[in-house]
Parts: C-alpha cells; sequence; structure tokens
C-alpha cells in the first residue's frame, strides 16, 4: 500500500460566500453557499467561524452547499446572524453517508425525519428520486410551528406524512406510528433512513427490526476533531461516530463494533 | 520462507504485534482501547492524563492539513483519579487478548508528575509512559521537560521512584541533541522510552487572515513528521541500549519496516487512525508481514535496527 493512496486529506476548512439565507421555521434557517462538494447525503461539514468556534452540520445539499441549522446557543446563533456576501468556513466532507440502492432498482425507500434531522433527508431525497426510486416521507416535531421542509417535499411531488406530539398538525404522537403503519401496509420491507434525535432512531431501529426492514440511521453525538482521533464522538461500545458514522446500519448503542 | 511473524518481546513482554496504539488517540475509553487491541494493536497508550480534570482547547482542535494532521487537542482528560477507574476497566478488557496497557501522564512540575504517578499506579498499568513533550499546553506549562536533559532527568526520577512498574519517557522532536535527553534520562532510570511526541506547527488561513486552531500553535503529526522521527529514534537507537517506541508518520506497513530499521525495537501509530479507520492496525500488520517476507526477515527482531550494521 501507498501513502498517497492511504493518507486521503479530508483538508483544511475553506471559506464558502452565503448567497441565500431562508427562513424555514421559528427556529431554523436553511443557507446556500457559492460551491459545490462531492459529498453524499448523510455526510456532515466542520463549520468554522474564526474566532468563535467549529462544529459539526449534516449536509442539506451539495450542489451548492447547503446547510439547514436550528438556532440553539452562541455558534448556530452566530450562523444565524450571517447574510449574503459573508463567509463560512467548511472541512470536509466528513464521515460516511448513506448508501442508496442500486440505481434502477427501483426500489421503495421511507425516509423519518425528526427536527433539523430531516435537513439531509431532503438531499438524500433528491438523490433517491433522481436513481429511479420512490420515496416515502415522515417529518416529526414537537409542535406544527417546528416541523421543517414539509413544503419543499411537496415541491417533489412527495406528500409527507406529518406528526406532532401536541397534535398541533399532522397526526398526534412520535413518527415511528406511522412507520410502523407503513411497514404493516407495504408487500416487502422498504429500506428505511433516519435522521434525528437519538431517542427517535432508537426507536425507528427497533420498528424496522421487528418488520424486518433495513434501517439506515444518521446519528449525532458531541465533536471536537471530527476526524477520528479525539475520542469524543463515542457512542455504544467504541463506535466512532465521526468516523465509523455518522450513519449507521444498525443501532450503534446496541451493537458493538466487531 | 514461512510468513513472518509479527509475534515479538518487548521489555518483559510477549506481544502479538510491534504496533502500539499511541497516546492521545482514541485513548480515552476503555471500549475504543480495547477495539485497537481487537483490531491488531499489540499494545495500547491510553491518553495522557494530569493530577485534574482538563476540558482541552475550544474547537478546531485537530486538521488534516494534507501533508499531515495538526492538533491542538489541550489534554483533554478526566484527571488522575477517575483515569485509574478507565486503566483498571481498560485492563480487564486487554487481559484477555493478551495486550498490554501504557498509562501515560503529565504534568507541570516534577513534584506533580510524582503525585499524578503515585494516584496511577494503583491501576496497575503494565508500563508508565511520562508525557514530558506535549507542545499545546506551553502557554500553561512552559518549556516542555523534554527540552533539556535536567529537567528531562528529574521528572524521570521522580517517577521512577513512584512505581514498581517499567517506565516510559516520551522525548520531543524539536531538540537540538535528542540523544543526550535520552541518555539522560536512561542514566535516570527510564527502562524504555517513546519517540517522538508530535512537532510543534501552526496552520494558517489566508483568508482569514488567522491561525485555524483556536490555540493557534499544534503539533503536527502524520506523514511530514515520519523523516523527522525516523531520525530522531536512529540517534537515540545510537546512544542508549533500551527498547524504543518508535512513533512519528507511520501509516503503512513499509513505515513501519523503516522505523523497525531506524532501531525501534516496537512501533507506534497514532494519525493513521484517522486515515485508515481503527482497522488501520490490521492492515498496517499485514503488510509489514508481506514486506518482511519481500525482503527475507522471518522476524521482527530480524529487522530491528538493521540500518545500524
Ligand atoms: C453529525 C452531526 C450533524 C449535525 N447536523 C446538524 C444540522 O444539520 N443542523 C443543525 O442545526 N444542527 C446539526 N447538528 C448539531 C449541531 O452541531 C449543534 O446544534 C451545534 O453544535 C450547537 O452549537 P451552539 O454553539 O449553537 O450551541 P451550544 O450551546 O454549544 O449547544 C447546544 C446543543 O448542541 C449540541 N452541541 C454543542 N456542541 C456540539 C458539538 N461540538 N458537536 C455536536 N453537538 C454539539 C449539544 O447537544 C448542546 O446541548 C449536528 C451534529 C452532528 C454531530
Ligand atoms: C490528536 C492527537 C492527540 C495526541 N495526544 C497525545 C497525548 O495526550 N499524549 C502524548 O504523549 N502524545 C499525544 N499525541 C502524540 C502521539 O502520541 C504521537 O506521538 C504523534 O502523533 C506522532 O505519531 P503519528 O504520526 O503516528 O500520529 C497526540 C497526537 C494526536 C494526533
Ligand atoms: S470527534 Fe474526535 S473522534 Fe470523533
Amino acid at each position: 500500500m501507498n501513502r498517497k493512496d492511504v493518507c486521503g486529506s479530508s483538508g483544511l476548512p475553506r471559506p464558502f460566500r452565503l448567497v441565500e439565507v431562508r427562513r424555514e421555521n421559528r427556529s431554523v434557517c436553511s443557507f446556500f453557499f457559492d460551491q459545490e462538494m462531492p459529498a453524499r447525503p448523510g455526510q456532515f461539514v466542520m463549520a468554522w467561524l474564526p474566532g468563535l468556534s467549529e462544529k459539526p452540520f449534516s449536509l442539506a445539499g451539495a450542489s451548492p452547499v447547503r446547510l439547514t441549522v436550528a438556532a440553539v446557543g452562541a455558534f448556530s446563533q452566530a450562523v444565524h446572524a450571517l447574510r449574503p456576501g459573508d463567509r463560512l468556513w467548511l472541512r470536509g466532507p466528513l464521515g460516511r453517508g448513506f448508501t442508496l440502492p442500486p440505481e434502477g432498482s427501483r426500489q421503495k425507500l421511507v425516509l423519518v425525519g425528526g427536527g433539523y434531522g430531516t435537513a439531509p433527508l431532503l438531499f438524500l431525497a433528491r438523490q433517491a428520486q433522481a436513481a429511479g426510486h420512490t420515496v416515502e416521507v415522515v417529518i416529526g416535531a414537537k409542535t406544527g410551528a417546528d416541523l421543517l421542509l414539509g413544503e419543499e417535499f411537496e415541491q417533489m411531488g412527495i406528500s409527507p406524512h406529518l406528526t406532532t406530539e401536541d397534535g398541533s398538525a399532522g397526526r398526534a404522537g412520535v413518527v415511528t406510528a406511522v412507520l410502523v403503519d407503513l411497514l404493516a401496509a407495504a408487500d416487502s420491507p422498504p429500506a428505511v433512513y433516519a435522521c434525528g434525535p437519538t431517542g427517535m432512531l432508537a426507536a425507528v431501529d427497533e420498528v424496522c427490526r421487528q418488520a424486518g426492514a433495513a434501517v439506515q440511521l444518521a446519528w449525532e453525538a458531541y465533536m471536537r476533531c471530527g476526524i477520528g482521533l479525539c475520542g469524543s464522538c463515542e457512542v455504544g461500545e467504541g463506535w466512532l461516530v465521526c468516523l465509523d458514522g455518522p450513519v449507521f446500519g444498525q443501532n450503534p448503542v446496541l451493537n458493538p463494533p466487531g | 520462507m514461512p510468513d513472518p511473524l509479527l509475534a515479538c518481546r518487548f521489555l518483559d513482554f510477549n506481544l502479538p504485534s510491534p504496533l502500539v496504539l499511541a497516546s492521545g488517540i482514541i485513548g480515552t475509553s476503555p471500549a475504543l482501547m480495547a477495539r485497537a487491541a481487537r483490531a491488531g494493536a499489540g499494545m495500547v497508550t491510553a491518553k495522557s492524563c494530569s493530577l485534574r480534570p482538563r476540558e482541552g482547547h475550544p474547537n478546531p482542535t485537530a486538521l488534516d492539513w494534507g501533508g499531515g494532521l495538526i492538533n491542538a487537542i489541550g489534554l483533554t482528560n478526566p484527571g488522575a483519579a477517575a483515569e485509574v477507574e478507565v486503566l483498571r476497566a481498560t485492563r480487564r478488557l486487554l487481559q484477555p487478548l493478551g495486550v498490554p496497557l501504557i498509562a501515560s501522564i503529565f504534568a507541570g512540575t516534577v513534584e506533580e508528575f510524582r503525585q499524578v504517578a503515585r494516584i496511577i499506579q494503583q491501576a496497575g498499568p503494565d508500563l508508565l509512559e511520562v508525557n514530558i513533550s506535549c507542545p499545546n499546553v506551553s502557554d500553561e506549562f512552559g518549556t516542555p521537560f523534554a527540552a533539556l536533559p535536567d529537567s528531562a532527568a528529574a521528572v524521570t526520577g521522580a517517577v521512577r521512584q513512584e512505581v514498581t512498574c517499567p517506565v516510559a519517557v516520551k522525548l520531543a522532536p524539536n531538540v537540538p541533541n535528542i540523544a543526550r535527553i535520552a541518555a539522560a534520562v536512561v542514566e535516570a532510570g527510564a527502562d524504555a522510552i517513546t519517540a517522538v511526541n508530535t512537532m510543534p506547527g501552526m496552520v494558517i488561513d489566508a483568508a482569514a487572515g488567522r491561525p485555524v486552531l483556536s490555540n493557534r500553535v499544534g503539533g503536527i503529526s502524520g506523514p511530514a513528521l515520519k523523516p523527522i522521527a525516523l531520525r530522531c529514534v536512529y540517534e537515540i537507537r545510537r546512544a542508549v541500549a533500551v527498547p524504543i517506541i518508535g512513533v512519528g508518520g507511520v501509516s503503512t506497513g513499509r513505515d513501519a519496516a523503516e522505523m523497525l530499521m531506524a532501531g525501534a525495537t516496537v512501533v507506534g501509530v497514532g494519525s493513521a487512525v484517522c486515515y485508515r479507520g481503527v482497522s488501520a492496525f490490521e492492515e498496517i500488520g499485514r503488510e509489514l508481514v508481506a514486506l518482511m517476507k519481500q525482503y527475507g526477515y522471518p522476524s521482527v527482531e530480524a529487522i530491528r535496527g538493521v540500518c545500524h550494521r
């Protein structure tokens, strides 16, 4: 093995110029940048604001690069304060993304998103449709005001199943209730893709296991280096979310690495 | 020729492989260290720990700049008392695999090194590595002890008095005469030497007009460090007879062979985990066996130090 074959560079942060900001709901905005990135849905970037910090965000689109960010603390609020023409430095794409079934195999996919976890699923849905697959989407949130990206899925000809915990929009309850129905109604188990809070992912995993459906879960963890060195993103018994994930083919908390 | 063997001796240990997980790379939890051992590491080193817990530096803390990595994690660790529990749990997982555990300690004063060593000794590590060479905390701790023979020897002697297990001292590459430092720590009681730690460096983003790491400076590791590390190990091997854990830029079996040829007894692997995943150990081991076979070395013992003949 030659060194240049194994030492691929995940790279330094590069400045991306913000072209457009779109408000998605009361706490989430999408940011569209001036460049593309050769990335798969499910991969993430480390976003750097010089002097402030560097934090992980999933790619909600790659051509052009799009991030869909919830304002939850100092860094994400600073991203929300950016205006067209401002710069954000991105390092990536990092991690392993989702894998789609072979192009032309025309499979049925179910995408399940919770909170801002819906963002990478939009990117995934576009690629899945382009590859000839049929896509169903389930979006969940606490309240109707927190639901995300439903209209964009509609524009793609997908009517998402909506759920809210307080029943203020769509079906009252959680996404797994809809997923159970979809799995029960299917002739053969569809491939399920999920991104959202870890509690939701564990529940989706369990439902899929019982139905015999293959599942891919985009996990989250506290990240520092983003490249498999520092150990801060460990989940379960020795998985590194930044290096082994963020997309796992099973619940990484229940299944230790081999 | 039958397939060459990776099994080898280091101090009093029979190791399944000469590849060692270097300190600070995924050595933060028992499960991660056991994973490295299952993936083919012959020894594993825990993250360096200090007397009190440390959060480390804010992000950005580590980057791949193309020729290697740069990091200033800032010695994030839970403190010596909590580290004892991590080490104990790790030992339980490693023992059935026949993989020794190296604990790593650092401190700001000789007296504090003594205290940390005394606490960590309770965990019963197989080897204690004394990190006197971290370049990333000099704002807090000043010049590393590894910079001068006298300070390096003072720490070594103090730790040696506190513990019964073998002691390895980890040296810095950025010194004018590393052989003198090595001779001084061996004289003071070091049973082995780990060489080298990262090389201080800086990466600047021209568009931002500032260094990228929040700590501004960091330690260079990976491919860029390899020629520097090879020279250091070569010089140390000429000066002292104790075993050497040769570390710096080993990402392939060929790199590992070169490190052994320079005089390393065993070979540390750190940054390659970022490049190749945790399976780096298995893959580098396989490549090393193939090279040894190709070049006619039946064992790790046979390839060690051939550049000195
Ligand atoms: C792989 C991955 C993909 C992500 N994708 C998105 C996304 O597409 N959109 C989005 O809005 N958010 C995403 N996040 C979460 C995002 O990283 C955090 O919301 C952000 O770091 C918060 O920083 P802050 O300074 O604004 O808030 P803080 O006040 O620092 O923290 C708020 C919360 O964010 C989380 N968080 C903080 N720092 C980190 C960190 N370094 N790594 C991981 N989580 C952290 C913690 O749960 C914390 O409680 C993702 C996280 C990961 C690991
Ligand atoms: C992210 C990171 C963290 C490190 N932390 C430590 C540490 O805590 N203690 C230590 O002695 N060396 C530490 N090192 C240095 C490594 O153990 C090793 O000496 C160095 O990286 C060179 O080896 P490599 O090129 O194989 O990575 C660290 C290196 C990296 C990349
Ligand atoms: S964030 Fe450092 S190992 Fe994953």
